[in-house]
């Protein structure tokens, strides 16, 4: 039980572990574009993608139970009378996928090369817009570009390992495994694609002339969202391959 | 006093539909999330009377309704339940309250993500518009329960409704997870990280710590049914097989081999039973406000009421196997299930407890919202009472798709929430919309429904012991069936009176808008942020000042204090000891 005793307050004493916060919300676009405490929302921004992640993390998980549980199904053959086990194993374009693998791979890496610079960038940025202050010119390669490139050279590469599967006979109702092959690495490709459109509307924030840091946060989610969903492609070319 | 930090305060969005359409202001997003869920409830609740209706006047031809059949008593029961659950049952008390409240109860100006705050509102809104369509395409809603369960939900021709209605169904719950994803990301991100200064996590309102926990188990468990939605879809249209068996349907062998039902109910319920805490636990967050406010007490045990929400939480995620006893589950796997079933009595028991002793001793205010706290309790433990029942295999066996099972869902999960809706309603309308409710009409309102809602409910327990099924849609055929009618009967006439009375709430609603008597900042005498601004809250919450927090959240009855009760943002009142 409390007595009412009135006391000073102390900071950081039995307070919150952070400063206040501005009187604007604005993790994403909304009122919050002209808030510059641009860490706060970079934090928030991280914590945000951190539960998105937890979210598609449980999608996968579902459906790997749901694969598990559809393998080791017996089913009823009405020819033998008997329960027969009906999972087939596909024959994955091997080949391709491991091309599409390493675009993956190498794309995760030019990805992480366009958040250090954007971080860098951001970072100047207060030392460049000093009049009479010239950082020189910094020659800066086109990270985000060469991600995107190879992000659509992932997808295509996926799409025509779709089309193998198709030559091969394997539709999507054709077997429960080849179900489940198509289903992951369809709805892999379609979080991919998310991240691709994200990665655009960070290159169109530096044509539209946003602020660097605003770009910056936008490149440095993105940046984590794209090397989980190359741990999230590893991990279910991996099912696919070990778990046949 | 401790000086609230002043910060810029930001322009209000001019424009009709910036302001109230498209807005990307909590408080008017809650609102939004309020007045859907509102005529989501008139719908569903239109379709239960249809039924109770039909149950006892089975060849009645209604005006506008025509006459009932079998199967469209089916789909009837399987819109009710799922508008009921996914659109009333999470939509307000999250979306709408969670919404309006949990940003300015933590000090903050808005969400963590506006934006993306407006867009899962309008999400919402399409699945409710797409589920709401299949009523209108041909053969009508579908008739598989808002449960799902292939192989009648997987196959297209399993009957009338199962065709686009079916599609529509699925769809529109697909989108209503999406939604639902969007705005737990959001409410995660806006209590961990938009605190005010003082705020830390053991002073904030039970109620933030209920959407808080009711967040972590929507992002957990919408996944989860997302991705069962999608698998219903392919074995529906691209003649996959995970869910259906070979099965002959209507004296064709369909396409279909080897899947399994009982996957589907795995995944569903692995969703379906924290979908129970999700429409729970922010009922409980403002039963344990009100009550500490109405009572003039502190919560008792504020953190064992924090421990055992989240335990509450932790524990929805074991026990989805209780619905399936009767699948051909394990003993063993039964019997793993039924104990941890049996175990959330313990936190539920804790929390019952210390909400009747924060009332013992207290200077109780009968008021509305308190009426309807008081009676959230009631139902609490009225339809819980009948959990551990349920919970075990032996009991479950006989009590399986009986109307004892209705009467307990309806009573903890489906009535109990609205009580909590109706509470929240009454205690933050004056915030809301700046005007007091008709405190006479309330309570009137509050009696008759909750005389109603136990005359329906309560009846179906014994309906239920005595053997009657649910989902059939006429007793008259079935000899030992026909002796319980009479119940029946009582039970819609109960339907009617309290359906009725609902009309109460909605004058009372949107008269008092506009007439009821004005509102002080803080009518109740209430310590949480929320009445330390002006009422309505200005755009940006507290006019450009971001409040600094000394006290926890319901500290009343201090000695020594002028008042009873102590702000939050007031001089910190020192422990017992210092």
């Amino acid at each position: 039980m409390a007595t009412y005793t009135p006391t000073t307050p102390i900071d950081g004493i039995g307070d919150g572990h952070k400063p206040p916060v501005p009187p604007v919300g604005g993790g994403d676009d909304g009122r919050g574009n002209n808030l510059p405490d641009y860490g706060a929302r970079l934090r928030r921004a991280r914590l945000g993608l951190i539960c998105a992640i937890a979210t598609v993390c449980m999608v996968f998980i579902s459906l790997t139970s749901a694969y598990i549980v559809r393998k080791g199904l017996p089913t009823f053959d009405d020819a033998s009378s008997s329960y027969v086990h009906d999972w087939g194993v596909v024959r994955l374009p091997w080949l391709l996928l491991a091309i599409n693998t390493a675009l993956l791979l190498v794309s995760s890496a030019t990805m992480e090369l366009a958040r250090r610079q954007a971080a860098r960038q951001a970072a100047l940025a207060p030392v460049s817009s000093i009049p009479g202050v010239s950082l020189g010119n910094e020659r800066s390669f086109p990270w985000l570009g060469l991600t995107v490139l190879l992000g659509f050279g992932f997808l295509a590469g996926q799409w025509l390992a779709w089309g193998e599967l198709h030559n091969g006979g394997f539709y999507m109702n054709t077997n429960p495994s080849s179900s489940f092959a198509f289903l992951l690495t369809i709805t892999h490709a379609v979080h991919l694609a998310g991240g691709i459109i994200a990665l655009l509307w960070a290159a169109s924030a530096s044509l539209l002339h946003r602020p660097v840091e605003a770009r910056r946060i936008a490149v440095d989610i993105t940046a984590w969202y794209w090397h989980f969903m190359l741990v999230l492609w590893i991990y279910i070319f991996a099912l696919l391959g070990f778990a046949r | 006093m401790a000086t609230p930090v002043t910060v810029h305060a930001h322009a209000a969005p001019q424009g009709f539909i910036r302001k109230y359409i498209f807005s990307t202001d909590h408080k008017v997003i809650g609102l939004q999330y309020y007045f859907l869920a509102l005529a989501a409830v008139f719908v569903g609740m239109f379709l239960s009377l249809l039924m109770r209706i039909h149950m006892i006047w089975p060849n009645t031809v209604l005006p506008l309704v025509g006459e009932i059949k079998p199967e469209t008593y089916l789909s009837l029961l399987t819109m009710h339940g799922t508008i009921m659950v996914f659109f009333v049952l999470t939509t307000a008390p999250q979306g709408g309250f969670g919404n309006y409240v949990l940003p300015i109860q933590i000090g903050a100006p808005d969400m963590a993500f506006p934006v993306l705050n407006m867009l899962s509102f309008w999400t919402t809104f399409v699945g409710f518009i797409v589920i709401i369509a299949a009523f209108f395409v041909g053969g009508g809603a579908p008739l598989h329960g808002w449960t799902g369960y292939p192989p009648l939900s997987a196959v297209q021709t399993a009957g009338p409704g199962e065709g686009l209605g079916a599609d529509l169904w699925i769809t529109s719950i697909a989108i209503f997870c999406l939604a639902s994803l969007m705005g737990a990301l959001n409410f995660i991100t806006t209590t961990l990280d938009l605190r005010a200064k003082g705020m830390i996590l053991m002073r904030m309102p039970l109620t933030v710590w209920s959407w808080f926990i009711t967040a972590i188990l929507g992002l957990l468990a919408f996944g989860v049914l997302l991705s069962a939605g999608i698998l219903l879809l392919l074995d529906r249209n691209l003649g996959t097989s995970f869910y259906v068996p070979l099965i002959v349907v209507n004296g064709v062998v369909m396409q279909h081999k080897g899947g399994s039902p009982l996957l589907w109910q795995h995944l569903f319920w692995f969703f379906g039973h924290p979908e129970v805490y999700i429409a729970i636990l922010p009922g409980m967050g403002v039963a344990s406000q009100i009550i500490s406010t109405f009572s003039r007490k502190p919560i008792f045990g504020y953190k064992a009421m924090v421990y055992a929400m989240l335990s509450i939480g932790f524990f929805g995620f074991m026990v989805w196997g209780h619905h399936m006893f009767m699948s051909g589950m394990s003993p063993y796997s039964a019997f793993a299930f039924s104990i941890l079933t049996m175990c959330i009595g313990v936190p539920s028991a804790i929390k019952t407890f210390n909400w009747l002793g924060t009332m013992l001793h207290g200077h109780i205010r009968f008021q509305t919202p308190m009426l309807y706290a008081i009676g959230f309790v009631s139902l609490f433990v009225s339809g819980g009472l009948s959990g551990p029942f349920l919970a075990q295999p032996v009991l479950d066996i006989q009590l399986h798709d009986t109307y004892f099972v209705v009467g307990h869902f309806h009573l903890i999960m489906g009535v109990a929430a609205i009580f909590g809706i109706f509470a929240a309603t009454y205690y933050w309308f004056p915030k809301m919309f700046g005007r007091m409710m008709n405190e006479t009409w309330g309570r009137i309102h509050f009696f008759i429904t909750l005389a109603g809602t136990y005359a329906i409910f309560m009846p179906m327990h014994y309906l239920g012991m005595a053997g009657q099924t649910r989902r059939y849609s006429q007793f008259t055929e079935v000899a030992y069936q026909t002796k319980l009618i009479p119940l029946q009967t009582f039970m819609t006439y109960a339907a009617f009176i309290t359906i009725a009375a609902q009309l109460i709430f909605v004058i009372n609603l949107f008269w008092s808008m506009f007439k009821g008597p004005k509102a002080s900042d803080n009518p109740w005498e209430a310590t949480t942020l929320e009445w330390t601004t002006s009422t309505p809250p200005p755009p940006d919450n507290f006019g450009g000042k971001t409040p600094v927090v000394h006290n926890g959240p319901y500290e009343y009855g201090v000695p020594g204090a002028p008042k009873d009760y102590v702000m939050q943002t007031d001089p910190a009142v020192a422990a017992a000891g210092h």
